[in-house]
């Protein structure tokens, strides 16, 4: 044990991995610290300084999320001079956009508000200022609204580096820094493959999932995980469901393999196929050449029927089944079932060459 | 995965997705992996970019991971035993083999052996169009790796010689020791997103659940006691020998539960006059699909999110779907279309959920013996999981092969079937596009992935399309011996010159109005990444 460095945390002895930062190690212990642009799984956060702490023998206050420890380091989290100086960061960062909570999606479900109210201010000391930049409107499936943008850089590092899609970069610098694609694209004509890890990665509502707009709180939303029913990587995902429909599909890093909380466009925007009109909603059976609504009844009796007349005239091997590759194991397990213990033959596969 | 089981005793990827992304080197070949399994994609890339790993890519499209490759191998298509084979020429010559491994573990080295030393990398650049030291330089790569993972996809399958393809995957991996290790094996990545679950689950002609053989007089006797019934015991026919069985009158009434072969299999006229023969076509799907305009008798069904069950994703993890919200009309889950249907047929079918079915499912298929609901609320679990107290499986073969030993085989390279020649001079081969799925029926009705890709694009080289005199967005014709399409030009660098390039998703610019039917002998699939055509403006 005795690489292990030790630190102190708040009074509280700690050991600790080396090469961590302040905040991880913190984090692992139960230690609050916040952080609006820390992002798990990508590098040098270090943007939005809220999670400022002091450190024992440094002159200024540190930013804890890439401040790696070091062997007898004392850090204080909770004292006056650290209040103060998160409070100004989160004035700073609401005074300089378009903070509306009335009515962004984001709205109980923001780590910016959550500081405010945490912090208890009523208001900003200073004027308060947007930008002025247009929303972004351009694609039905991502909203950027870049006037409550926080410059955090978590969507730029989680398209960067989680993705790897390397589409998202900082624009400009300084006062007019803007987060997006290269050459100030909107992302509909931009290299963006719309895997919405950004929107995903994003602390308030300067990114959001445009159809999901007014269609439910955050507070509304029933989440069920489930399993991508596209490719074969069977990313674990959150239907998110309100009124009986779902709104949207969220990514969940706790959910670990095999996709970590990331998805794809289709898992992430090609769900909304569940509520088209066109889906078959009765049974349907070919009359006079055309397909007519028939009850559930009259369908399955007349398949069971003609499967059994068919089988006594021309044998069992004259009937054969596909099941499919899109449908549950419990699903294929008893379709199989039926054709080989029921109808009495063993055609039967699915179109998984294909 | 005909080839696979044949070499290993079983056919799945042999190892987890989440080993792609720590391990020394990966081998991607036939698989466009950003866009037909994109979180396994983002695995390739961050183990290249985040941790180091060589990327080698064999594939004749210039495909989006060539550009985080450390090599990329162009081969002509279709010659892919001819690459292979090379590698392994360029090994064994130089003794970059694992000897004991070799040794220890596998059989039938010497043929393979035999077999490979014709292919110097000379002869294979004058098959394949891949530089001699191109290969040198990959071979050495691949051998030289700790651990390497080699993926593959159905760029790979989709040939005539697809069951060799795979065989010769399988060759490589074992002659480098990479099978049976973490980090390393053969890892056929999987379309669909249970095409696993519906071959583990016996959605098969030749196998019960678990590959538990119908020709296998003791494994019948199990299945005839538990469900109380006397069963074929002759393998029945596949998806495409159905086709032909309709075709010729031999087969009468096909029942199809969520399949769409109306979109989805090669030389669709065939397809659609065979259906026609039918005198009774049964479909049960979630929308009015193509095959289902055909049909008899059309079931509706409840998509994912509205019931229970299971998937088996490509590396054999077993993960829950759970209903989210209420099927639409009266629509009702597959399985309880299944049960009712073979209630009214006299067996009655009483499972009161998708549950109870898998409680069967565990006493029938050793392999999924352990793999009950109350296990699966947290990573899902990965079979062989046999009993109730083992963790799952990540990797297959350590110690010991499913078979015992490895086997090699030793194969020949073979031309596909069907090469340009005057009247059809290019090569027309299929896949997928990121944006949508297999025959289009969910993805085209999303309006996100429509307003990314509405319209089905050809894939041409700027050489070729120079030659034909076709511009950027221009409406083109494309025939084949079987039949002509008209799709909107799209002038890439990704397709080779001479190679045109078609997704399968539209209705409109149906590409298997084209495709070869010609099958592999083994693996019964059919040719759909080779066909010769002819390429006009319209
Ligand atoms: S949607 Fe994905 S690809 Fe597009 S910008 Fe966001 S993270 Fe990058
Ligand atoms: S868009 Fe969101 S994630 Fe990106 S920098 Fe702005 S606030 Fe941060
Ligand atoms: S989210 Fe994308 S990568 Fe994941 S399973 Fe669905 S289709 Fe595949």
């Amino acid at each position: 044990m005795s690489n292990v460095p030790t630190i102190t945390i708040d009074g509280k002895q700690i050991e600790a991995t080396p090469g961590k930062t302040i905040l991880e190690v913190a984090r692992e212990n139960g230690i609050y610290i916040p952080s609006l642009c820390f992002y798990e799984g990508t590098k040098n956060p270090g943007a939005c300084r809220v999670c400022a702490v002091e450190v024992d023998g440094a002159r200024s206050l540190v930013a804890a999320c890439v401040m790696p420890i070091s062997p007898g380091m004392v850090v204080k989290t909770d004292t006056e001079r650290v209040k103060q100086a998160r409070k100004l960061v989160v004035e700073l960062l609401w005074s300089s956009g378009d903070h509306n909570c009335l009515t962004c999606e984001r709205n109980g479900d923001c780590e910016l508000q959550d500081l405010v109210y945490r912090f208890g201010i009523e208001k900003p000391r200073f004027d308060i200022d947007p930008p002025g930049y247009g929303i972004e409107d351009t694609n039905t499936m991502i909203q950027r609204d870049l006037n409550k943008c926080i410059l955090c850089g978590r969507c730029i590092r989680a398209c960067n580096e989680i993705q790897i899609n390397e589409v998202l970069d900082f624009s400009l610098r300084g006062s007019h820094a803007k987060v997006g694609p290269a050459f100030d694209a909107d992302y509909i004509n931009s290299e963006c493959v719309f895997c919405g890890e950004c929107v995903n990665s994003c602390p308030v509502g300067a990114l959001t999932f445009k159809q999901a707009r007014f269609m439910g709180r955050p507070w509304e939303l029933k989440k069920v995980k489930t399993t991508c029913p596209y490719c074969g990587v069977g990313c674990q995902l959150d239907l998110n469901i309100h009124d009986g429909k779902i709104v949207k599909v969220t990514g969940n890093r706790e959910y670990g393999q095999p996709n970590l909380g990331s998805l794809c466009v289709k898992g992430r925007f090609g769900i909304d196929f569940v509520n088209h009109p066109s889906r078959l909603k009765t049974p349907l059976i070919r009359i006079d050449g055309e397909l007519r609504e028939a009850s559930w009844d009259e369908a399955i009796g007349y398949a069971a029927q003609k499967l059994g007349d068919i089988k006594k005239t021309h044998g069992a091997d004259s009937v054969a089944g596909l099941c499919s590759a899109r449908c549950t194991n419990e699903e294929n397990y008893i379709f199989q079932k039926f054709m080989r213990a029921v109808v009495g033959t063993n055609n039967v596969d699915h179109c998984a060459r294909l | 995965m005909a080839g696979l089981a044949a070499a290993f005793g079983s056919g799945a990827m042999t190892n987890s997705i989440d080993e792609i992304e720590h391990t020394d080197l990966i081998l991607a070949t036939g698989t466009n992996t950003t866009e037909n399994h994109p979180m396994i994609g983002a695995r390739v890339k961050r183990a290249v970019r985040k941790n180091g790993a060589k990327l080698i890519v064999i594939d004749p499209r210039k495909i989006d991971l060539v550009k985080y490759a450390t090599l990329w191998l162009r081969q002509k298509p279709g010659t892919d035993v001819a690459v292979l084979n090379g590698l392994m020429n360029v090994i064994i010559a130089e003794g970059l083999h694992k000897a004991d491994y070799v040794a220890d573990r596998t059989e039938n080295f010497e043929a393979l052996a035999q077999t490979v030393k014709k292919y110097t990398p000379e002869y294979v650049e004058e098959i394949s169009g891949v530089p001699a030291d191109d290969l040198r330089k990959a071979a050495r790569m691949y051998a030289g790796a700790k651990r390497a993972s080699l993926l593959y996809a159905m760029g790979i399958t989709q040939h005539i010689t697809g069951t060799d393809n795979v065989k010769s995957c399988a060759n490589l991996a074992m002659l480098t020791g990479n099978v049976g290790i973490e980090g390393g094996g053969v890892n056929p990545l999987r379309g669909q997103n249970n095409v696993q679950g519906a071959c583990d689950t016996g959605g098969l002609p030749n196998v019960f659940s678990g590959y538990q053989q119908v020709a296998n007089d003791e494994a019948r006797a199990k299945f005839e006691k538990a469900w109380n019934v006397k069963l074929p015991g002759k393998p029945g026919l596949t998806v495409v020998e159905m086709t032909n069985a309709a075709h010729r009158g031999d087969l009468k009434a096909l029942y199809i539960m969520g399949e769409n072969p109306m979109l989805s299999d090669p030389d669709l006229h065939h397809v659609e006059e065979s259906l026609k023969h039918l005198e009774l076509l049964i479909v049960q799907d979630i929308f009015l699909n193509e095959t289902a305009e055909l049909a008899h008798i059309v079931l509706p069904s409840a998509c994912f999110a509205e019931k229970d069950g299971t998937f088996t994703n490509s590396e054999r993890r077993v993960q829950r779907i759970r209903k989210a919200i209420e099927a639409p009309g009266c629509a009702k889950a597959d399985w309880e279309i299944v049960a009712a249907l073979s209630t009214k047929m006299g067996y009655p079918m009483t499972y009161g959920s998708a549950k109870d079915i898998m409680n069967e499912i565990n006493i029938m298929t050793p392999s999924y013996g352990g793999i009950v609901y109350d296990r699966l609320d947290g990573e899902g679990l990965c079979w062989p999981c046999p009993t109730k107290d083992h963790p799952g499986t990540a990797f297959l073969h350590k110690d010991r092969f499913t078979r015992g030993r490895g086997l090699f085989h030793a194969i020949e390279y073979q031309p596909p079937a069907e090469l340009p020649d005057t009247e059809y001079p290019y090569i027309l081969s299929t896949g997928r596009v990121l944006y949508h799925y297999h025959t289009g029926t969910m993805s085209r009705k999303s309006i996100g992935l429509n307003e990314r890709c509405p319209e089905s694009l050809v894939e041409i080289n700027p050489s070729d399309a120079q030659q034909l005199a076709i511009s950027e967005g221009q409406a083109v014709r494309i025939t084949s011996r079987r039949g002509t399409v008209s799709a909107t030009a799209k002038i890439v660098e990704t397709p080779p010159p001479g190679t045109v390039f078609m997704n399968f998703h539209f209705r409109e610019a149906a590409v298997n109005l084209l495709t070869n039917p010609a099958l592999d002998p083994i693996g019964k699939i059919p040719e759909l990444k080779v066909c010769a055509v002819k390429v006009e403006a319209a």
